[in-house]
């Protein structure tokens, strides 16, 4: 029989929580890392995997002006309406896992043009956050989101389109090139003919539903095996192919450890996978208690990640308009990955996403700068008691001694430069700002 | 960002993945361009002379004051060629850039999507094909023999994955494994270790054509809008937070590492870009406005090349989303609009400026579209496309013939048969472009017939 997967059982302290709600969900509230590792590594993973009834913690999100959101209809409240649920949402992991899908089945609303449609794959897809691969698969499959970015509605029996035939099988199966053919993406797209829908004036899209008229009845051979195939056919057929159980282990991996996975644990995972008739469950628990979650290398924080989290640490919510258009300057705007693959995780940070990252942590500050005539005098000209009180703003997130000496350097030398009294009174007011979107935007912060 | 070959991605996953399996083919991710594994990793550089920034790639082994110097002393040398190449992505459809309005399967392959008989202009070297209305600018150019036409250029058995046969054309061979692209092999053979000005991507990263295994290569994005500030913070601390932006040294760990690099590159970025502010590129050539950043990219790549500095190969993307399964007449009539008024732009610029006789441009797409349309108006994935060269030294004539729709003209699943070779493009660009030696650049170069491509 094949191995277990390893479980990790060193240390389980702040450190190791804070990675684990980082990677997991969207970062600690002030404390939740220590109360989080007082239960152990066991218990953190199952409460994330088996949280308690969904609920929304604080006061909900509003528009600038501190109305309610309306994200069906209002251009880029849909991004506000899901990234106050990553704040507050008590099922970290399942709003965690639903972003993961939204990335692995990258629907954009630029070729769909509907909200509405995009918030109900959102909800198809937190749905079924954690539950089976192929029923998430069927689901996305004719899900009308989908149905219109990948022409799925336009595939008939009397006019092919290849599109989601294609995808299925490249970026949501099996991976390019891997174990199917230019004849197998006809062949696939045969079988998924039958969607249908009606187009209203002044409404859009209604009715989307199957009509077996437009389905192609004919045989279809489809990696070898001959049929009728149906759309359902085509999508069991792809999580049957031996080649689906490797690409899926290794890709979910992919989300939550930056290295790949041992051959032993590879293999283990997918044994686990198949022997759970293909539950995503126990797949995301066995790699949430894996050594190298704990032990490997630091993570990039997604651009999302980190700005939803700055508001838990903050316990800020979601009340301004402008994280929509930060979101297209920091590279990650929901309901708009980049195209059908999704958003690249190598290639996160650059000069200009960057930027972004920093409006980010400066717009999450700013409601909280600390203001020079109220704090004038009050505050000591003192370094280290500066950045503590920084990072006591974020929640006193662990940190690195580089990362500490060079907030240490820059408050130093900004409070040398104090050279009269009136100076001295006020620096370290403005350094404290400065100091609280500096390390926001360091190589501690940014990363997990 | 450039990507490591250590660095662990889902595109990483994807490729090595097929690797173990040991069958089909690697893929680059969409909107790719890491350097194909390449292992380039990116440090800043400034061409101080012209106050630009530039992200670096591949200059690990050198002290960044030397790049300064390797710039001026290249900016000293004559004059060079400048080759720059336009991505159209997502596969264009060629059958509506230069539609065959003189066949008559044309209409029955495209019940709706065909253009009218008499939409755009007559192709004067095969009348039997028109210009796409919205590519007049192009028409216009060809007309003064600014333009050179490839019809269907391509190559035999095309892989119909958008990252695949986009990795192709980038790596300039038929090799899914091959991680250098064509144009980087080039600048290993021709270029030298301290002008990473040599090879740009106008980009938010770098192009994979441009990758090189051994000399630097750069990025640039935006130039004209860069600035860091946060509330209740000025005066000499404001200077100093902006100077402790870049202060973050490198650590161990790769991923907190990178997080200090760009921290570095943004702190020096800042200060360098100031003059751009506002994107005076100094040129009385209108080109088009709007959101879309190619046209000031062009106007910023004239300005670039008018002030001397040291460019050989520089990689930008079109405007708009070429692959049209659906819906295709709208959105490809705006791209193609977009695209073909800012080329005659650049063009224009250039000429104004004295300097066209320097630059080529080479337009080309991943593949064209599937020659009978499918019924969601619009096209699925193809083989052969067109590709495009403009400037003023070009000779202005077709390249390879219009296959015909006629089954001679087809492969085996209906899509349009290429008459030239992308690779037999490439070789002819090296050697009567850039005096290079094809052999030692593009695999096989021996196998590809050469055209004439300048005047």
């Amino acid at each position: 029989m094949a191995s277990r997967v390893p479980v990790y059982h060193g240390p389980f302290r702040k450190a190791q929580a804070e990675r684990l709600l980082w990677r997991a969900g969207f970062g600690p509230k002030p404390g939740e890392a220590a109360r989080v590792a007082k239960k152990g590594l066991g218990q953190a993973v199952d409460d994330l995997l088996n949280p308690p009834r969904p609920r929304l913690v604080g006061p909900g999100a509003t528009d600038d002006d501190g109305y309610p959101l309306a994200p069906q209809d209002a251009w880029g409240q849909d991004h506000l309406w899901w990234l106050d649920r990553m704040v507050r949402s008590n099922r970290q992991l399942i709003e965690r896992m639903t972003l993961v899908w939204h990335d692995w089945f990258a629907t954009s609303n630029s070729g769909v043009g509907s909200q509405e449609l995009m918030l109900d794959q959102n909800a198809l897809l937190r749905g079924r956050a954690l539950g089976s691969f192929e029923q998430l698969l069927l689901a996305v499959t004719k899900d009308p989101a989908m149905l219109l970015w990948l022409n799925g509605i336009q595939n008939t029996k009397w006019s092919p389109n290849e599109n989601y035939a294609r995808e299925l099988m490249e970026l949501f199966t099996l991976g390019a090139g891997r174990g199917y053919t230019e004849d197998d993406v006809r062949e696939q797209a045969r079988a998924l003919t039958g969607w249908r829908v009606d187009w209203r004036e002044t409404v859009g899209y209604v009715n989307f539903r199957y009509d077996p008229s437009r389905h192609d009845t004919g045989t279809k051979v489809v990696f070898g095996k001959s049929g009728n195939h149906d759309w359902q056919d085509a999508c069991r057929l792809c999580i049957r192919h031996p080649l689906h159980a490797s690409f899926f282990v290794r890709k979910l991996w992919s989300y939550f450890i930056p290295t790949p996975p041992p051959a032993t644990t590879e293999s283990a995972l997918i044994s686990l996978y198949r022997r759970s008739g293909f539950a995503v469950k126990p797949v995301v628990g066995a790699i949430l208690r894996h050594p190298r979650l704990y032990t490997g290398p630091r993570m990039l924080k997604p651009p999302i990640v980190q700005v939803a989290g700055m508001h838990r640490a903050r316990g800020r919510r979601v009340d301004s308009e402008s994280w929509t258009w930060i979101a297209s300057l920091d590279g990650q705007r929901l309901f708009y990955p980049p195209n059908v693959a999704g958003w690249d995780d190598g290639r996160w940070l650059d000069t200009s996403s960057f930027r972004g990252r920093w409006i980010g942590a400066n717009h999450v500050a700013t409601p909280y700068a600390l203001d020079v005539d109220a704090w004038r005098g009050k505050l000591p000209v003192d370094a280290g008691n500066l950045v503590s009180r920084a990072l006591a703003f974020w929640g006193n997130p662990t940190t690195t001694a580089p990362t500490r000496a060079a907030l240490t350097t820059f408050a130093e030398t900004a409070l040398a430069d104090a050279d009269s009294s009136w100076k001295r009174a006020e620096y370290p007011v403005l350094v404290v700002n400065a100091l609280r979107v500096l390390f926001a935007v360091s190589p501690d912060y940014q990363t997990c | 960002m450039s990507c490591s070959c250590n660095e662990f991605s889902r595109a990483a996953v994807l490729r090595r993945s097929v690797a173990e399996a040991g069958r089909g083919l690697p893929v680059i991710e969409p909107g790719m361009p890491i350097p194909a594994g390449s292992g380039l990793d990116r440090r800043t550089f400034l061409a101080r002379a012209a106050g630009l920034a530039l992200s670096v790639y591949g200059a690990g082994k050198l002290p960044i004051g030397l790049f300064d110097e390797g710039i001026a002393r290249a900016q000293g040398a004559p004059a060079g060629p400048v080759l720059v190449s336009v991505f159209l992505e997502g596969g264009a459809d060629s059958l509506s850039m230069l539609f065959p309005a003189g066949h008559a399967q044309y209409a029955s392959f495209r019940p709706q999507l065909a253009l009218a008989p008499d939409a755009g202009q007559t192709f004067s070297e095969d009348t039997s094909l028109r210009w796409h209305p919205s590519l007049a600018p192009l028409a216009e150019l060809h007309a003064e023999g600014k333009l050179t036409v490839l019809p269907a250029i391509g190559y035999t058995n095309a892989d119909q994955s958008h990252f695949t046969s986009r990795h192709y054309w980038e790596v300039g061979a038929t090799d899914a494994h091959l991680r250098t692209g064509w144009l980087g092999r080039y600048l290993d053979v021709a270029g030298t270790l301290d002008n990473p000005l040599q090879g740009l991507a106008l980009s938010y990263s770098l192009h994979p054509a441009l990758a090189s295994a051994n000399v630097p290569i750069a990025a640039v994005s935006r130039v004209d809008d860069y600035d860091f500030w946060a509330r209740n913070v000025w005066g000499q601390v404001e200077q100093r937070m902006l100077d402790a932006i870049g202060s973050f040294p490198p650590v161990p760990d790769p991923a907190a590492s990178k997080v200090a690099e760009v921290t570095q590159q943004a702190a020096t970025l800042r200060t360098q870009l100031r003059p751009f502010e506002g994107g005076h590129w100094g040129t009385t050539v209108p080109y088009p406005t709007g959101q879309d950043a190619f046209p000031s990219r062009l106007a910023g790549l004239a300005a670039m090349i008018a002030a001397g500095l040291p460019l050989r190969c520089v990689t930008v993307s079109a405007p708009g989303m070429y692959d049209t399964h659906a819906d295709q007449p709208d959105g490809l009539s705006t791209a193609l609009d977009l695209t073909a008024r800012s080329l005659r732009s650049f063009q224009r610029d250039l000429e104004s400026r004295g300097i066209a006789d320097r630059v080529l441009v080479l337009v080309w797409s991943e593949f064209g579209r599937r020659v009978e349309q499918n019924g969601s108006n619009g096209t699925d994935h193809g083989a052969a496309g067109v590709g495009l060269l403009m400037g003023s030294r070009v000779r202005g004539q077709m390249l390879g013939e219009f296959p015909g729709l006629a089954s001679s003209g087809l492969d085996d699943q209906g899509n349009l048969r290429a008459t030239f070779d992308y690779r037999s493009l490439y070789c002819s660009l090296l050697e009567q472009w850039f005096a290079a030696d094809a052999a030692a650049i593009i695999p096989d170069a021996a196998s590809f017939a050469r055209a004439t491509l300048l005047r």
